[in-house]
């Protein structure tokens, strides 16, 4: 029964996949969560062509003669999530080096290190990750060489081998503890790079006429850093600790012209109302509730609720679990909803946050214009007995499988009898 | 005491068939090895009786109460049902829109061992000195002012496991603790319960030796075959140990030269110590599970179990349980073919499921990774009542840890390990509102008073903060 039950709903997907960005689509009877100022609307019509969402309307809203219809009636459809910082696609399995592409500890090279050279849109982990609904991924390197871990991107969970990815969407900087070990082995020695690095950019190339050399970097760091040194570019840094945390916006503040944004952050809530003045967003993890470090001591499942009452802009992602659990990121942010943020809060820190601390634009919204990534849910999205039914991304349903939905439907039956169940293909 | 023992080596030197008359006195002179040299102190805290009234009550068997009511009395489950009379000296909880459930007892942890903070000189949980330490017992790595067990108890945990980690071979004798704040680890052992002996399969071990500290060659094993004669060699040792502590006992003479490591091994062979193998895939439980029927002993729980529903037909003919994450996968290679249906695809093919955490985040929420695995189930057509799933979290690891007859269910006579929920736990919403263990309310999350904040905690930013 169970398996006819699966054979069911992969014939409804695949026939869903039909139309592709050609036709019209329209989801209709969802309780929308538009991320605009829109609201919820409780029984949705949204209309969607060439990949492109055209409305959304109340119940009974007219919807094109030629658009394939969907049904969401009783269900939630809401925007992709967006995983707001996740080492998805240049990972295969962590403790296999060779398949390994988030850090280079051994490299020449550390701000000029592009994550997205390191991307493989068949890495098993994106569809894994696209059927929990989530469609675009922030995908960041790792520091190792020195504080500079490169340049992250941002990327749809299509798993197409022809993935249109955004290059270079931000630096990734580590401060803190990591950062201070990277650099030398103290807060101190990190500053000094972090600060002598921007005095390169900001004299490249004429510090690189004579030499290769700068005072911090070499000439083709120097190079990769100037965006970031330009404020073209985001820089995002990651540091936990209050006095870190207010070391950062004091470098803020010293240099006006810098676009930065904070990850990790749990000690956040100490100092919120200076970073809601700063206008610094932060990306947290609200399962981190333990002082599992010296500069975490004050950690609490309670930073996001806290930080976002201050009024700081706040994304959540599964920061501590970042490449293959990347998808849980909706159950945290349901754990910052039983720890005080609201609802509301928490569906902004999946989608509209993150949208907005990348600059990504129509992403994280289903509002005129949006891109159509669009996930129908067979509950609330946040719920962990919830799961997506359908997953759209620019307009196209996506595949439901996985090789872990085949695996699953290889081993539903332990029956060998007739054959070895290598012979049972899903 | 000297006097009567030098009688019995007489007696035995001389003449040993006119001795039988006093046989059963020289087998108590007889040298023994300590079973329990770092006895519990733990005893239960004082309570008033309790009695919740108005709840959705799931007993922990199978069974689910509406409108249930629950007395707690002197530390045990007193009464369960519907319609119970409160006695007139009882606290009395109307929890009307509220759960109760027992208390989640968690097998695999590391809380106290590999404590927060994360800092290299806390870091106790593992002796990788060798591929066999059987002789280390990870009690002597607890440290009880783990804010850890603080989160954990806020996640309504009564009881736990804490494992040496699984580097090696045999890792060491694991512990069975009551999370109960404590100035000791004895104070927090659970009175009773069994020692537990931790193994493990596949990649550690031959990360660790074969290919350690970066030397290579660097000693054995190099391999999975040497992980097999690893676990062969040294039962046979343990075999041949047992032999000779078995013959003295029976027939006196020179006592046998104490060796801790087999101490251990023998002990699981008497069947006084429970086997919990950390084993990823199906093709390494298989022969396990052949291991354990060539030595005579049994494993209890294969921990991690990632590829279990491969074999959940084979394990339930074996009767052993599988203690598995709801969706952890990929991290490393004997991983990679995990799925999120593990847990009920276990189940329904009649084996025993567990939930387990091996973290200390995961440790805090395991209720959610619960119903993560059932509704993934219920997704694929596998229908399994809330109630009966509840036996993940309770039922079914206090059996793999031989506490089955003491807790893990609201049965009248058992422990009063009870979790009050603020909703259905089952919802990423419900918190914890009130944690009993042994009648007595250790955690109560509208309460700072009955908040615990361990020393580490003290003076330190967010100090009894709720977290």
């Amino acid at each position: 029964m169970s398996a006819r039950k699966i054979a069911s709903l992969i014939a409804i997907v695949a026939s869903l996949t039909l139309p592709v960005t050609a036709e019209p689509v329209a989801i209709v009877g969802g309780k929308v969560w538009t991320g605009t100022r829109q609201g919820t609307v409780p029984s949705g019509v949204i209309v969607i062509d060439k990949g492109r969402v055209v409305s959304v309307d109340k119940a009974g809203s007219p919807v094109p003669l030629e658009a394939t219809v969907i049904d969401a009636g009783g269900k939630w459809v809401t925007p992709g999530i967006i995983s707001a910082f996740s080492r998805i696609g240049i990972v295969e399995v962590d403790a296999e080096n060779t398949t390994d592409d988030t850090s280079a500890g051994e490299s020449d090279y550390s701000v000029a290190l592009d994550a997205a050279d390191g991307f493989n849109p068949d890495t098993t982990a994106i569809a894994v990750t696209r059927v929990e609904g989530i469609t675009r991924i922030v995908v960041a390197p790792e520091a190792s060489s020195n504080l500079f871990a490169g340049q992250g991107f941002v990327a749809d969970t299509s798993g197409s081998v022809d993935t249109e990815i955004d290059r270079k969407a931000f630096l990734l900087v580590s401060m803190g503890e990591h950062g201070a070990s990277l650099a030398g082995g103290s807060r101190p020695a990190a500053w000094a790079q972090l600060r002598a690095a921007l005095d390169d950019a900001r004299v490249y190339p004429a510090r690189y006429l004579a030499s290769n050399e700068g005072t911090a970097l070499d000439r083709v760091d120097a190079a990769a850093l100037v965006p970031a040194a330009k404020g073209e570019q985001l820089i995002l840094i990651e540091a936990n600790k209050a006095s870190d945390l207010n070391a950062i916006m004091d470098f803020a503040e010293a240099n006006k012209d810098l676009d930065i944004a904070i990850v990790g952050a749990d000690e956040g809530w100490r100092v919120a109302p200076r970073l809601a003045k700063a206008g610094i967003p932060v990306i947290v993890d609200s399962y981190s509730n333990l002082p599992a470090s010296f500069e975490r001591l004050g950690a609490t499942g309670e930073n996001a609720a806290r930080l976002r009452a201050a009024g700081v802009t706040v994304a959540i992602a599964a920061i501590s679990d970042s490449t293959h659990n990347a998808r849980l990121a909706m159950q945290i942010a349901g754990n910052a909803v039983a720890n005080g943020l609201s609802h509301e809060d928490a569906m902004e820190a999946l989608t509209t946050s993150p949208a907005s601390i990348f600059g990504l634009q129509g992403l994280g919204v289903i509002g005129p214009g949006s891109h159509a990534d669009i996930v129908v849910w067979d509950g609330d999205p946040l719920e962990v007995t919830s799961n997506p039914d359908i997953v759209m991304i620019d307009g196209v349903v996506q595949s439901m499988v996985t090789r872990q939905s085949e695996l699953r439907d290889r081993y539903l039956k332990l029956d060998e009898r007739e054959r070895p169940l290598a012979y049972v293909k899903p | 005491m000297n006097r009567v023992s030098l009688a019995g080596v007489l007696c035995m030197a001389l003449v040993l068939a006119a001795c039988g008359g006093k046989k059963e006195a020289d087998k108590a002179d007889r040298i023994t090895v300590p079973k329990d040299p770092f006895p519990s102190t733990y005893a239960a805290y004082p309570n008033e009786p309790v009695f919740i009234s108005n709840a959705t009550i799931i007993d922990g068997e199978g069974a689910l109460i509406e409108k249930g009511s629950l007395l707690i009395v002197d530390g045990k489950i007193s009464a369960i049902g519907k319609d119970l009379e409160a006695p007139a000296d009882a606290k009395k909880i109307d929890a009307s829109g509220r759960w109760v459930t027992p208390g989640i007892i968690d097998n695999h942890s590391h809380l106290g061992a590999y404590p927060s903070p994360g800092v290299s000189s806390l870091s106790d949980g593992n002796e990788i000195s060798a591929p066999v330490t059987a002789e280390v017992w990870v009690e002597h790595s607890v440290w009880p002012q783990d804010p850890g067990f603080t989160r954990a108890l806020a996640g309504g945990i009564t009881s736990l496991q804490i494992l040496p980690g699984s580097a090696n071979l045999f890792g060491g004798r694991g512990v069975i603790l009551k999370n109960v704040p404590s100035r000791t680890v004895q104070g927090m052992k659970f009175p009773g319960a069994p020692y537990t002996l931790k193994m493990a399969c596949g990649e550690n071990p031959k990360r660790v030796y074969g290919y350690g500290g970066g030397r290579y060659p660097g000693g054995a094993p190099y391999s999975r075959m040497g992980n097999v004669a690893g676990y062969r060699a040294a039962w046979i040792q343990a075999t041949d140990y047992k032999r000779k502590w078995d013959k003295y006992e029976a027939e006196g003479g020179d006592a046998p030269t104490r060796d801790l490591e087999l101490d251990t091994l023998k002990g699981v062979l008497d069947g006084d110590i429970l086997v919990h193998m950390h084993c990823y895939r199906a093709d390494e439980m298989a022969q396990v599970m052949d291991i354990s029927k060539e030595f005579g002993y049994k494993v209890m729980a294969f921990h991690h179990a990632v590829e279990a529903y491969k074999i959940a037909d084979k394990l339930a003919d074996y009767g052993a349980c599988s203690s598995m994450w709801a969706d952890w996968w990929g991290f490393k290679m004997e991983a990679y073919d995990g799925i999120k249906e593990n847990i009920p695809l276990v189940h329904k093919a009649g084996a025993c499921a567990i939930v387990h955490s091996d973290s200390e985040v995961g440790i805090q929420r395991l209720n959610q990774e619960a119903a993560k695995a059932w509704a993934d189930g219920k997704k694929i057509g596998i229908n399994i009542p809330e109630e009966e799933a509840w036996q993940w979290l309770s039922l079914n690891p206090a059996k793999s840890l031989g506490i089955d007859t003491k807790t893990g269910s609201l049965v009248p006579g058992k422990m009063a390990d009870v979790v009050l929920w603020s909703a259905n736990p089952f919802s990423v919403y419900s918190k914890a509102d009130q944690v009993y263990i042994d009648g007595a309310l250790m955690y109560d999350r509208s309460d700072a008073a009955h908040r615990p904040v361990s020393d580490f905690e003290l003076g330190q930013p967010g100090e009894g903060d709720l977290k």
